[in-house]
């Protein structure tokens, strides 16, 4: 394409003549000499200039001056590139555009051009009209004076959807039997509607056609593929090898829009589609809600997510893992299975994934939440979070508080077994689902059966809260609202041990229902119909996503079938408990670029191409002026010293170290070596003799056991980190002060995660273990919010009666044989021949006792004991049995079951040897 | 010692008597070769090892006939039987007349950091002004007709003398009124002026006997000639103009043109049995002194 010039002001250019004269002028004048006091000049007179050098302006130097006052003077004189043509027709003249989102790029510049055709009209006094074949008008064209036609053009709006060919050939007849010239406004696709549209408007008159030849670019809907978001880039026409930006785009954590991920889309050159994979924290890919590609403003460049892209974040966390350590009875390990595919997982304490704000928090056989907990659980589901709780052996034995507001019903206590080996009846199929119920349709495979529940007290909301029961009526899954959230508790364990429904792929489908996992993407029509969806937010030709107002509800079929148009704008749709998102493009487009027949009158959109070059042109001779000024200071010896360069420092404050030596000291000295711990209690003398008894037990294992702790460490409760060590030494004095709920959050999280707490309420000369002794007083309502399993007196065949020394008695200062441990398995039986019941896994959590270890351990330096124990040798014997129950005690935390695991070596032995 | 800034400098006698007081304090005092001291009989304190007038003792001698009554010492002579005759020795200062060039050339700074040549050369003199007072030593200015003296008051005077001293021509030439025979002399200039001048007043004071050293105070803009483009020089005055289209191209010349005029004083020098020394306003003003003090100490060779 040549380019024209034209300009807005000719005449100015006979200024130009005046370039001579000025040549002429300049060069007569030489540069002003300077003038310098020099008393050397008497030793320069008489000295001439070397060579001849005319008195006049270097050539260049005139050159160069010419050269802007050239470029001033047709700078003045307004170059226009590309000027504007005229066009000239008589007759009613049709504007048709197509006004589809692909024309709402370059909008403004359409309207330019339409203005103009319609001033030129009116100059010519041609009736126009204006016609959208995305929206055609419902009647016969109607002309009207190119005047009032102009006037309302600033109402045209592109639509967000490309003209339906359906409409447009109903439309077609309507066009009338008066003669009129078209110009057509392409968007520049292909369109199978075209070639009638054309042949009809050439039969009325001239056709022609303004088309940009810029290239459109779309985006598909995002869709995950293999845990990553893939985006498909569409354009046309193919081009040269091409990278455009997409971004993300989504509230920020404070509500506000904005861009949260950018990605390159590389088209390589030739093709018109390539794809993106997006890899995105879940946190974030939830928050985005449109695609769109940077810097486009059209509604095809963005692609609306709904639900099908979020990924839910579901939180798991078992009661303390006190079960055989193997998968497959981890409470956890089906809904693994069945939430990791669609659902994002986190694990971790209770409080951190409450600051990830899960959409869902499943707790299996989690009995005890304690106060700061259960306060930010309520908060979280009351802002619209999903508790599911599964039950298990620790819930039925909790003592459930009459009215726990985390259990949406309330629950005997001990729960039921129907079917096991010591009850009448049979193990309890599923009732088929109700209607009104969330798990209505699905079909209930025959194996699923129910071995053992919990069940729930009879209470008039029961009946309202049961989602799912079992064949005999009983509740298998009650829920509940609480603010914007819900609870729902499964009565069976998570895992295969109370039911098999966790087998089942029921099990799958009722999580899916309950909206904890993710469903499909696609929407199939089946599944939308009866339903209704009303649009949420709508989308513009512009892209721009606006609220969707009172527009009224559509059928599911509708949503799932026709194509968007007036009736079916593209946006949000949101349902009963989904949103669907309705893009402009689908994710069967594809794109191509409109061709027309030979003799067709196609032109660009040269109003957007029109190029003033007078800013140019007037910069490029204030350049030329300011060389000039260089090259003149140069030439009369002005230009002297080189300006020296500004070196600006900038001052880097240095970041402030924040001065944590202390903690980082401390937890460095808990964690590099083994380190007995005690609670401070706040007595000073109780506390020295805890450390005095843990120094004398630390010399003894370092004497006797490769364990070899450094000092021990009193710990704070309130301040200090426990996880750092394996075992909690946590005398009780009735002065003590109740923990912060903080601190109880912190203490059951040690508890789960394998800590192990030993505590000495020091009476067991004056009772026995229970709530007869101040001090048992104290220890109840200390440990009350804790996460404590069942417990039991120590059995005879417990394994720390044999981790290092056997032993049978478990004396300190005082030899009462009340020491309580976690329960072991009812079911746990004694292999043939062997002394030991087959116990399960894991190290007891608490170790509750009341004879004063500290003080029967305790040594000072020296080695020497501190405090008198029982009397002379029998005394000193008993001082002995209680340091090997201390011995036994930290091999038991720090080993767990391995001796009892040694049961099995001949079992094993055996089976290798053959 | 510290470097004349040009602030400090003040314009008033009194001015430069501070600043050349300050650079002669680190000089012990001059004593000025004299050679031909008979030719001077003015006292100074130049010991000639043998009788005759001055201040400090030189011998006894025996009562001579014509020695007059007041001329016995009787102090001594009261010792013995003989009368005796206190002795003196016979001392003589010398005279060092300066010459310092006023004309409007010495004007002339190259940079907003120098003092003017003028200053420079005045600070100069002023100091071995300074430096031949303490010696005992009388001095003078050559161009004001008045005779070497010494002490305070004359030092004050000079120093009036030479801040007052405005010449208005653009090159000095020296100016030899007052040369008593066989004193030293010291000519300070840029001798940028007529060299013929120089060598005339130079010839003359050699006849005289009176041998002396050259100061020659240039400013190193005059030494390296940095100009560049088209300029029109003027002298100090403005009476003479050069104009030249590109100053870099006659530095060469220009320069080469300072050095033969340096050659011819120092030549000139030579042949009269001076000393020649350029120095320049950017170096320390203590260089040029301990230079020149060194020459009169030993006597222009």
């Amino acid at each position: 394409m040549i380019a024209s010039l034209a300009f807005t002001a000719p005449l100015l250019l006979a200024a130009l003549a005046i370039l001579p004269i000025l040549w002429w002028l300049l060069r007569a004048v030489p540069p002003a000499p300077v003038k310098r006091r020099f008393p050397g000049i008497a030793l320069l007179l008489g000295l001439t200039d070397d060579k001849a050098q005319t008195d006049t302006t270097p050539w260049w130097l005139l050159l160069l001056r010419m050269l802007a006052v050239a470029a001033f003077i047709i700078g003045f004189a307004g170059p226009v590139l590309n000027p504007e043509e005229d066009r000239a027709g008589s007759g009613p003249l049709l504007i048709a555009m197509d006004g589809s989102w692909a024309s709402a790029r370059d909008w403004p510049a359409r309207k330019a051009r339409v203005e103009e055709l319609l001033a030129e009209a009116a100059r010519e006094g041609r009736p126009a009209t204006i016609t959208l074949l995305s929206d055609p008008p419902a009647g016969p064209l109607s002309f009207q004076s190119a005047d009032a036609v102009a006037a309302t053009l600033a109402g045209v709006q592109p639509r967000a959807w490309a003209p339906d060919a359906d409409k447009v050939a109903e439309w077609l007849p309507r066009l009338g039997d008066a003669a009129f010239d078209t110009v057509w406004f392409s968007d520049g696709l292909d369109r199978d509607s075209r070639a009638d549209v054309l042949a009809a408007f050439e039969a009325k008159g001239d056709v022609s056609i303004i088309e940009t030849a810029r290239p459109i670019y779309a985006l598909k809907p995002a869709v995950f593929k293999d845990g990553r978001i893939s985006i498909t880039a569409l354009r046309s026409p193919a081009g040269a090898a091409q990278s455009i930006t997409l971004s993300a785009m989504g509230p920020d954590p404070n509500g506000a829009e904005r861009e949260l991920a950018t990605a390159t889309a590389d088209f390589a050159a030739g093709a018109t589609s390539t794809e993106v994979l997006l890899d995105l924290p879940t946190e974030l890919r939830n928050r985005v809600n449109r695609f769109e590609i940077a810097g486009l403003r059209s509604a095809g460049a963005v692609a609306l997510t709904d639900d099908a892209l979020k990924r839910r974040e579901v939180g798991l966390l078992a009661g303390r893992n006190d079960q055989e350590a193997q998968d497959l009875l981890s409470p956890l390990y089906y809904l693994n299975k069945a939430l990791v595919p669609t659902a994002d997982l986190i694990e971790g304490s209770l409080q951190d994934m409450l600051l990830a704000s899960p959409d869902a928090l499943v707790l299996a056989d989690v009995a005890t939440v304690s106060g700061a907990e259960r306060d930010a659980l309520l908060d979280w589901v009351d802002e619209g979070g999903m508790l599911v709780r599964f039950a298990g052996p620790r819930t039925a034995a909790a003592d459930v508080e009459s009215d726990d507001p985390l259990m949406p019903v309330r629950l005997r206590a001990g729960g039921r077994s129907v079917g096991g080996a010591m009850s009448w009846g049979e193990p309890k199929a599923l009732r088929a689902f109700t209607r009104d119920g969330p798990f209505f349709g699905l079909s209930i495979p025959e194996d699923v059966q129910v071995t053992a529940q919990v069940v729930a007290q009879p209470d008039p909301d029961l009946a309202a809260r049961t989602v799912a029961s079992l064949a005999d009526g009983t509740p298998l899954v009650t829920r509940k609202s609480l603010g914007d959230g819900q609870i729902i508790l499964f009565h069976v364990t998570a895992n295969a041990e109370w039911s098999t429904l966790p087998l089942s792929g029921l099990f799958v489908q009722m999580l899916e229902r309950l909206a904890i996992s993710t469903r499909p993407a696609t929407i199939a029509a089946e599944d939308l119909i009866g339903t209704t969806w009303v649009p949420e937010e709508t989308l513009d030709a512009f892209g721009v996503v606006s609220d969707a107002g009172d527009l009224a509800g559509v059928a599911g079929e509708v949503l799932a079938e026709n194509p968007i148009g007036a009736a079916l704008p593209p946006g949000l749709y949101a349902g009963e408990d989904r949103r669907i998102a309705l893009n402009v493009i689908a994710s069967d487009t594809t794109l191509s670029a409109s061709s027309w027949p030979a003799g067709t009158k196609v032109e660009g959109l040269s109003v957007a191409q029109e190029t003033p070059l007078m800013g140019a042109l007037l910069s490029a001779a204030l350049l030329l002026l300011l060389l000039d000024i260089l090259a003149t200071l140069s030439l009369s010896g002005k230009l002297r010293g080189a300006t020296t360069a500004a070196v600006v420092l900038f001052a880097v404050s240095a970041l402030p170290q924040q001065s944590r030596a202390q903690d980082d000291s401390r937890a460095v000295q808990a964690t590099s070596e083994v380190v007995l711990a005690y609670v401070k209690t706040g007595d000073a003398k109780l506390d020295r003799v805890s450390d005095e008894g843990l120094r004398g037990l630390s010399m003894s294992l370092f004497r006797r056991t490769s364990v070899e702790p450094a000092d021990p460490i009193m710990v704070d409760l309130e301040a200090d980190e426990l996880s750092f060590f394996p075992i909690l030494y946590w005398p009780i004095i009735e002065s003590q002060p109740t923990p912060s709920p903080e601190a109880y959050a912190k203490l059951n999280r040690y508890l789960r995660t394998g800590g192990m707490i030993l505590f000495d309420t020091r009476d067991g000369n004056i009772g026995g273990f229970g709530a007869s002794t101040p001090m048992g007083r104290k220890l109840q309502a200390l440990a009350a919010p804790l996460d404590i399993p069942a417990l039991e007196p120590i059995p005879e065949d417990h394994v720390l009666t044999r981790t290092f020394y056997l032993l049978q008695d478990y004396p300190g200062r005082f030899t009462s044989r009340d020491i309580w441990v976690e329960a072991a398995p009812a079911d746990a039986q004694a292999a043939e021949g062997l002394p030991f019941r087959d116990l399960n896994d894991g190290v007891t959590p608490v170790l509750i006792g009341g004879n004063d270890w500290a003080a029967a351990w305790a040594r000072d330096a020296r080695g020497n004991a501190l405090y008198p124990v029982g009397r002379g040798f029998a005394g000193e014997r008993q001082r002995e049995l209680a340091i090997r129950f201390g011995v036994n005690v930290v091999m038991h935390v720090l080993t767990g079951n391995y001796k009892s695991d040694q049961v099995h070596v001949p079992a094993l032995l055996e089976r290798l040897g053959n | 010692m510290s470097q004349a800034t040009p602030k400090d400098t003040a314009t008033t006698p009194a001015g430069l008597r501070h600043r050349a007081e300050a650079h002669a304090s680190a000089f012990p005092a001059l004593l000025a070769q004299a050679e031909h001291l008979a030719a001077t009989v003015l006292l100074g304190e130049h010991g000639r090892k043998r009788a005759g007038m001055g201040d400090e003792f030189w011998q006894y001698r025996p009562t001579q006939h014509g020695d007059g009554l007041r001329d016995v010492d009787w102090r001594r002579s009261a010792r013995s039987d003989a009368t005796f005759v206190r002795q003196k020795e016979w001392q003589a200062a010398q005279s060092v007349m300066l010459w310092v060039d006023d004309a409007l050339s010495m004007s002339f700074a190259g940079g907003k950091d120098r003092p003017t040549k003028g200053h420079r050369a005045r600070v100069i003199a002023m100091a071995l002004c300074v430096l031949l007072n303490k010696g005992g030593e009388r001095f003078g200015l050559a161009d004001r007709g008045t005779p070497p003296r010494r002490g305070e008051g004359h030092l004050t005077r000079t120093a009036g003398h030479l801040m007052n001293a405005e010449g208005t021509a653009d090159y000095g030439a020296p100016n030899a009124r007052v040369l008593p025979a066989g004193s030293r002399a010291v000519f300070i200039s840029d001798f940028l002026g007529d060299p013929a001048e120089v060598a005339t007043a130079l010839t003359a004071a050699t006849d005289r006997g009176v041998r002396g050293v050259l100061l020659q105070v240039l400013d190193p803009d005059e030494e390296a000639f940095p100009y560049d483009g088209r300029t029109v020089f003027e002298s100090m005055s403005g009476a003479i103009k050069f104009e030249t289209l590109k100053a870099n191209s006659l530095r060469d010349a220009y320069l080469q043109r300072l050095a033969a005029r340096k050659a011819q004083l120092q030549d000139l020098a030579r042949k009269t049995g001076w000393r020649y020394m350029c120095h320049h306003t950017n170096d320390p003003a203590a260089k040029a002194l301990l230079w020149l003090y060194q020459s009169l100490e030993r006597g222009a060779s």
